[in-house]
């Protein structure tokens, strides 16, 4: 069961790359795994670490000094393309990640993110631009997102509102989760079920 | 059914339908509970969903509307032995010790009916026209084909589903591709796929759920539409429907799960009433000519990055937008390409046949009628995996695997295989591969391994020359590949 998703306040992780796809936030080869533990090195992994499994240099971002403990990612443009696999926001929570900013999510990535405690944000073409160049210009700005009133605030007074599915936010604000929601439902499904009966059964030998 | 004296319904489209026919329940303001009719289940997305079950006390709700398999990280070498990666060895045990505790039918290693879960899924007659069908696996797209909508969850979705057979959904917006025209020969489905990624790009489709029609998708076999559907959400897109017509009821009639009798002639009624109603209105629409086309191919880091395959590799200093351009140069980069340099004769180490996009039979007769009598060229490894054992052992009665192996190529055991690279069968750092697959990303066929991504035709001719191959050129080829890809 997740945490409630509180106010936060973080510097920034710049990751300037487009499409970046669910095999790059965890290769394949880390699925198979079984439980959800351990995935924290997996992430990004061929990106920060050689054949030999030492850190690359020039090192990748995460492994800069002082990106350890931040919790926003600001990334290029669709983050999450590709895979299902919700091994990438286990990966990316594991690490520390909580907010991650991006002109736009893929809807797989999306869903699993919001079911992890992960919050997408999606912000405007413009935003996104100036966001790089102030962390550029400063890169220990901090970012306080608030999903309760769904902005991010900036130093001073400047805050960028996101929008956020409200069933989702609603779930993320209580820690809870939508099985829960669903198993309220059943009742409805059963009434369901008897206008529209199984189309196939999987257990009938033929 | 309206009411007597009521108005018609309005016009709908066919994910309209299959959306409405599912809505268990909505309330104000919280997506809707979406019933699931098909829960395809494999060793990769599923072990922490059963935990998670264990967990809470939870069993999975309709055994009988659940089916698995392993193929992800399954060896495609003989199956009499165990399995020597101690990882990938204890998924699959984990999945038939889940599959027996709760009840789960389960097509494993050994099983006839083992393959690919979207390649058994069609095979079985699982997958039907109006259903709901989801896996957690993003090329559930696949079976959009039958008109199913059918798409991808995380594996905590997965758990939902499995103790609730239903999901938390909003109603996606829909997307017509539009495909006129007639393929020419040598050019197949698998290109129809990449020349829509590569114009709208990997992320055009997003928040979207395609819907192909036109008279180049009606002349498709059901393989090939799956090639189709299959790669939507390479486009972005979580979901492509084909309307169910015919060919899909001929595809389907006499399978294993599908009505028999009486009951069969009222499933296809129902079937009948399902295509998009003339006047109903998608959210976007997108037209391509398919008699424009030639054969795909890409020569980057994501499937959007594709190009006919007489083109040139895209030069970054040409892009006007920064972006565009970093994430071209990278892209290059990592392939070690040359901007400009055209990407015919291109040599290659490793030709990939397998995977959910281009598995099937008649992706394994194309290629077969390109490799037939010919040797492929030294030096080159040329892996053919079927999508499923039945595949298998139809490829061995049609003399398809003799074919292979005569050729030089190397005839496998069914499963996902290089496509994702989880089971050994990997390219090494360097190395380059054309490949039937659907994904080119960094590493994913193995890390530091580079993709190109073509049709079957394609990949045949390209192991024959030892480099990319135009299947248009090879003597003799055409008109056959005219019979067998625009046949219909």
């Amino acid at each position: 069961m997740a945490e409630p998703f509180a106010r936060f306040t973080s510097p920034v992780i710049p990751l300037p790359r487009e499409n970046v796809d669910t095999d790059q936030v965890v290769p394949a080869r880390y699925l198979k795994v079984t439980d959800k533990a351990g995935l924290a090195d997996a992430l990004f992994r061929d990106w920060r670490f050689t054949e030999a499994g030492a850190l690359r240099e020039p090192r990748f971002v995460l492994d800069l000094p002082g990106m350890a403990g931040r919790r926003i990612l600001l990334a290029g443009d669709n983050f999450g393309a590709g895979s299902s696999r919700e091994h990438a926001p286990w990966a990316l929570t594991a690490w520390g990640i909580r907010a991650i900013l991006s002109t736009g999510f893929a809807d797989i990535f999306r869903a699993n993110a919001l079911k992890n405690g992960l919050l997408p944000i999606v912000v405007d073409a413009e935003t996104h631009r100036r966001l790089f160049e102030l962390v550029a210009a400063d890169p220990e700005l901090e970012l306080t997102v608030d999903l309760e009133e769904q902005a991010v605030h900036l130093p001073g007074d400047e805050e960028i509102s996101f929008e956020v599915d409200p069933f989702a936010r609603q779930m993320l604000l209580a820690g809870t989760d939508e099985l829960g929601y669903l198993l309220a439902k059943t009742t409805a499904f059963e009434t369901w079920e008897v206008s529209h009966p199984p189309r196939v059964d999987t257990l009938a030998a033929r | 059914m309206p009411e007597p004296g009521s108005r018609a319904p309005h016009p709908r489209t066919l994910v309209e339908k299959i959306w409405d026919d599912h809505v268990v329940s909505q309330d104000q303001g919280a997506p809707a509970v979406l019933a699931i009719d098909l829960h395809l289940v494999h060793e990769v997305t599923s072990p922490q969903a059963f935990t998670g079950l264990r967990e809470r006390g939870l069993g999975v709700r309709r055994p009988g509307q659940t089916v698995a398999t392993a193929d992800h990280s399954i060896p495609t070498t003989g199956r009499g032995l165990p399995i020597v990666d101690q990882l990938a060895a204890a998924q699959v045990r984990q999945l038939e010790d889940n599959c027996r505790d709760f009840g789960i039918p389960l097509h494993g290693i050994g099983s006839p009916d083992q393959g690919i879960v979207h390649v058994i899924g069609p095979q079985l007659g699982l997958t039907q026209p109006g259903m709901t069908i989801v896996c957690g696996d993003s090329h559930t797209a696949t079976h959009g084909a039958f008109g199913a909508l059918a798409f991808g969850v995380g594996t905590s979705e997965v758990e939902m589903v499995l103790a609730t057979q239903c999901l938390l959904q909003r109603r996606p917006r829909t997307c017509e591709v539009r495909v006129d025209g007639r393929l020419a020969p040598g050019v197949s489905a698998k290109d129809i796929i990449l020349a829509l990624i590569a114009r709208i790009g990997v992320g055009g489709g997003t928040g979207h759920v395609f819907e192909y029609a036109g008279p180049a998708i009606r002349a498709l076999t059901m393989d090939e539409r799956m090639t189709i559907c299959n790669m939507s959400i390479e486009g972005g897109a979580r979901a492509g429907l084909i309307a169910p017509d015919d060919t899909t009821f001929e595809y389907l009639h006499g399978r294993r799960h599908v009505p028999q009798g009486a009951d069969w002639e009222a499933a296809v009624e129902r079937w009948r009433r399902l295509p998009t109603d003339a006047g109903a209105a998608f959210d976007r629409s997108i037209t391509l000519d398919a008699g424009a086309l030639e054969p795909m191919v890409t020569y980057g880091t994501n499937p959007g990055m594709g190009i006919g395959i007489g083109g040139r590799v895209p030069d970054p200093a040409e892009s006007a937008e920064p972006a565009q351009r970093r994430a071209l140069e990278r892209a290059l980069e990592y392939m070690a390409l040359t901007p400009g340099q055209p990407i015919l004769g291109q040599p290659v180490d490793v030709v990939f046949i397998g995977s959910c996009t281009n598995s099937r039979i008649s992706d394994l007769r194309l290629a077969a009628s390109v490799l037939r009598g010919r040797r492929v060229a030294e030096g080159v490894r040329v892996m053919v995996v079927p999508g499923s054992d039945e595949v298998k052992r139809q490829a061995e009665r049609e003399g398809l695997a003799d074919i292979f192996r005569a050729a030089g190529a190397d005839w496998r055991e069914a499963g996902c295989s290089m496509c994702i690279a989880m089971n050994g069968d990997q390219l090494a750092p360097g190395q380059y591969a054309v490949s039937t697959s659907n994904r080119n990303f960094e590493g994913r066929q193995g890390k530091g391994g580079r993709t190109f991504l073509a049709s079957p035709l394609t990949a045949a001719a390209t192991a024959l020359a030892g480099a990319i191959a135009d299947p248009r050129a090879l003597p003799g080829l055409s008109g056959q590949a005219q019979v067998v890809v625009g046949g219909r």
